[in-house]
């Protein structure tokens, strides 16, 4: 789950990481007051959880209250990549002298955590990686023993930042993994991490993307859980609990197990055809989840075709066939269904499945040849 | 032979009286596994049809001498679920829960590491572990996987893992044992893991690795194939079609800044010399062609 850059600030400084006075507003009226009170100049930035906001004219300068009412009318409502702008940060502006860059991480490879601090903030960090690795110090933390002090600022030097930041940097390091660990983040960014004409340091941004599998133990979460961009579809699956993931073709998916449904939008495309969706209706495919699946699918105006494939395993196949049957007796369905039943009692199944086929509820032996079928339903329904 | 477990590895199941961990515990034991104990803090002294109930894993290792555990704890539960498994003298602890924090992940496998070194961890999040004919410790169904080998499996989904157990059996190819590493971003056991244990195993001939897109672990496993086997490896990466920054169900699953993309992995599994599969059924036709020149 990631947070906007508002609540990643107010998250950070909750932590004691310096970040710039601002406040969140949805309203031109209310964005004018903010930024009054903060003073000028007030930077304006568009708060979407996607990349590039600055390139689209999301973030602007404002030097007094006319600029500030002319940027805050520009943004709000501003679609960036298909995101919406709801809210925007008003913030007071830094002096800035230098720019860095810091995060924390999981480093999968060695199931330990990672450390990246480069002088080199501001841009992509990928591109950073790309075209100059050594500008980036990494530090290997592991989650046992965690980050020292001493660790840390060695870190630090070997990141060779301006000596006037070290002990800024130190201080929102430690700081930052903190965080990491204390709220369960799957990543806390800063880029850039300034260092101000002043001397001093502090976080000119924050990104946070948090665990979900630890919203148990963070109750508070379910704030930033509401205010996730979602399309209407993922949204709807969301509340049946449903794993669903949009895209844009014309073959609605549906499969039980990750693994079997990412399969099944490759051979889906690997047959010519275009997937629709991601979705992954776990090991339950009784007829209350079907019910919900299919409604999902039919949702989606650009579904011309439905490829239903289950492979039971210690779900059974004659359970799985009540359960389509009788979710096809609560969902009205247009597009045609192709259906791929293997494994546990799938002969049981097929049979029970049998004297419904139809023109509209079609049966295949396999996964490629019930992909073939439905690529071609789907193009002669869009034909 | 089998790697891991056979019909002598003895079995605690940890949350054995909760619904699922009283499920697939007597679905294993009727299986043939070896399901001598399980526990549970408030329950101990009863017993799940006929399997007896302990206090903690300590308790049921000294009564009963199991070395493995099978973990059916619900997430927030695992981190000390885990830690107790090895503290109490298991040497294989299987997590079937999904779920569970990647912090807590992170922290107790290198935990386990510095502090109980021989002990190894499978999962969380995955189907456990089955060597056809011997045992199931996990949440696979057993009959659609022929015993026997020589092939053995290495999965990081659970339903392509039933899939190409499948798939093999259609072919009449028998397994030794097939292993459902999980599809989180800290498995317990990798795919390498895996992969050498199959290449020091007698009876295993060839073997079949079930990957998927994110992280690096396909990859890593490729370099391993590359260097140090000598037994032929056909591969399938699920989600070359994937679009970047969507996860795909599982918390591992997802290209991010152009990484663990299917296309990456399976060009480096190539190069090591795997013969990759474009889907389930194409892998298990290669290994058939595989097994057929054995």
């Amino acid at each position: 789950m990631d947070l906007f850059e508002y609540q990643g600030k107010l998250l950070f400084g909750s932590y004691g990481i310096p970040v710039s006075p601002g406040e969140a507003v949805q309203s031109v009226e209310d964005a004018v007051a903010a930024a009054d009170r903060l003073g000028y100049p007030v930077v304006v930035k568009a708060q979407v959880l996607t990349g590039g906001r600055g390139k689209a004219g999301g973030v602007k300068l404002a030097n007094n209250s006319a600029e500030a009412r002319e940027y805050a009318t520009s943004i709000l409502g501003l679609d960036i990549k298909g995101h919406i702008v709801g809210t925007v940060w008003m913030e007071k502006a830094s002096d800035i002298a230098e720019e860095y860059y810091a995060s924390f991480t999981l480093d999968r490879s060695a199931k330990a955590y990672l450390g990246m601090l480069s002088a080199q903030g501001g841009v992509e960090i990928e591109q950073v990686a790309d075209e100059n690795p050594d500008a980036i110090a990494k530090i290997q933390v592991d989650p046992v023993i965690g980050l020292s002090e001493e660790a840390c600022r060695d870190w630090v030097k070997r990141a060779a930042i301006n000596p006037a930041a070290t002990e800024g940097a130190v201080d929102i390091l430690m700081k930052l993994y903190k965080v990491y660990v204390d709220a369960d983040a799957d990543l806390v960014e800063i880029n850039p991490l300034i260092l101000t004409p002043e001397g001093r340091v502090h976080a000119l941004d924050a990104k946070v993307t948090l665990d979900d599998n630890a919203l148990f133990r963070h109750p508070d979460y379910e704030q930033y859980d509401a205010i996730q961009h979602r399309d209407e579809r993922e949204l709807a699956a969301h509340k049946k609990g449903l794993q669903y993931v949009g895209l844009d073709g014309s073959v609605g998916v549906i499969a039980n197990g990750a693994g079997l449904a990412m399969s099944t939008i490759d051979i889906i495309n690997q047959v010519g055809g275009t997937p629709a969706n991601f979705l992954d209706i776990g090991g339950g495919a009784n007829a209350d989840v079907m019910a919900g699946a299919l409604e999902v699918i039919v949702s989606d105006t650009n579904v011309r075709s439905i490829f239903i494939n289950i492979f039971g395993g210690i779900t059974k196949g004659d359970e799985v066939a009540k359960g389509i049957l009788e979710a096809l007796t609560r969902v009205t369905i247009e597009a045609p269904i192709v259906i791929r039943l293997d494994g546990t009692n799938a002969d049981e199944g097929r049979e029970i499945l049998k004297p419904h086929l139809s023109d509209r509820l079609q049966m295949q032996p396999t996964m490629l040849e019930a992909a073939r079928c439905a690529v071609e339903l789907a193009e002669k329904a869009s034909a | 032979m089998s790697i891991f477990v056979d019909e002598n590895t003895k079995v605690v199941y940890q949350g054995l009286t909760g619904s699922q961990g009283r499920f697939y515990g007597l679905l294993n034991r009727e299986y043939g596994t070896q399901v001598v104990a399980g526990t549970s803090p408030k329950k101990a002294g009863t017993d799940v049809d006929g399997i007896p109930v302990f206090a903690t894993v300590a308790d049921a290792v000294s009564a009963t001498g199991a070395t493995a555990s099978c973990i059916f704890i619900p997430a927030p539960g695992v981190k000390a679920a885990v830690m107790e498994a090895a503290e109490g003298g298991i040497e294989f602890i299987v997590v079937i829960t999904e779920g569970v924090p990647a912090h807590d992940e992170a922290w107790f496998f290198n935990e386990l590491r510095q502090k109980y070194p021989n002990v190894q961890l499978l999962g969380p999040n995955c189907p456990g572990i089955i060597s056809p004919g011997k045992a199931n410790i996990g949440i696979t169904a057993g009959h659609i996987a022929k015993a026997g080998g020589p092939v053995g499996i290495v999965s990081r989904s659970g339903t392509l893992t039933y899939q190409a157990l499948y798939e093999l059996k259609q072919k009449d190819i028998g397994v030794t044992t097939c292993v459902g590493i999980g599809g989180d971003p800290v498995p317990g056991t990798s795919h390498i893991d895996c992969l050498r244990a199959f290449q020091d195993d007698p009876e295993t001939l060839a073997v079949m690795m079930i990957g998927e897109i994110g992280g690096s672990a396909e990859e890593e496993a490729a370099e391993f194939i590359r260097t140090q086997m000598d037994k032929p490896v056909v591969a399938y990466i699920a989600g070359v079609t994937a679009p970047p920054g969507k996860k795909m169900g599982h918390a591992g699953a997802i290209v991010s800044g152009g990484k663990g993309t299917a296309d990456a992995k399976m060009e480096a599994l190539r190069d090591a010399g795997a013969l990759v599969g474009m889907n389930p059924t194409e892998a298990g036709d290669l290994m058939a062609q595989v097994v057929a020149k054995l």
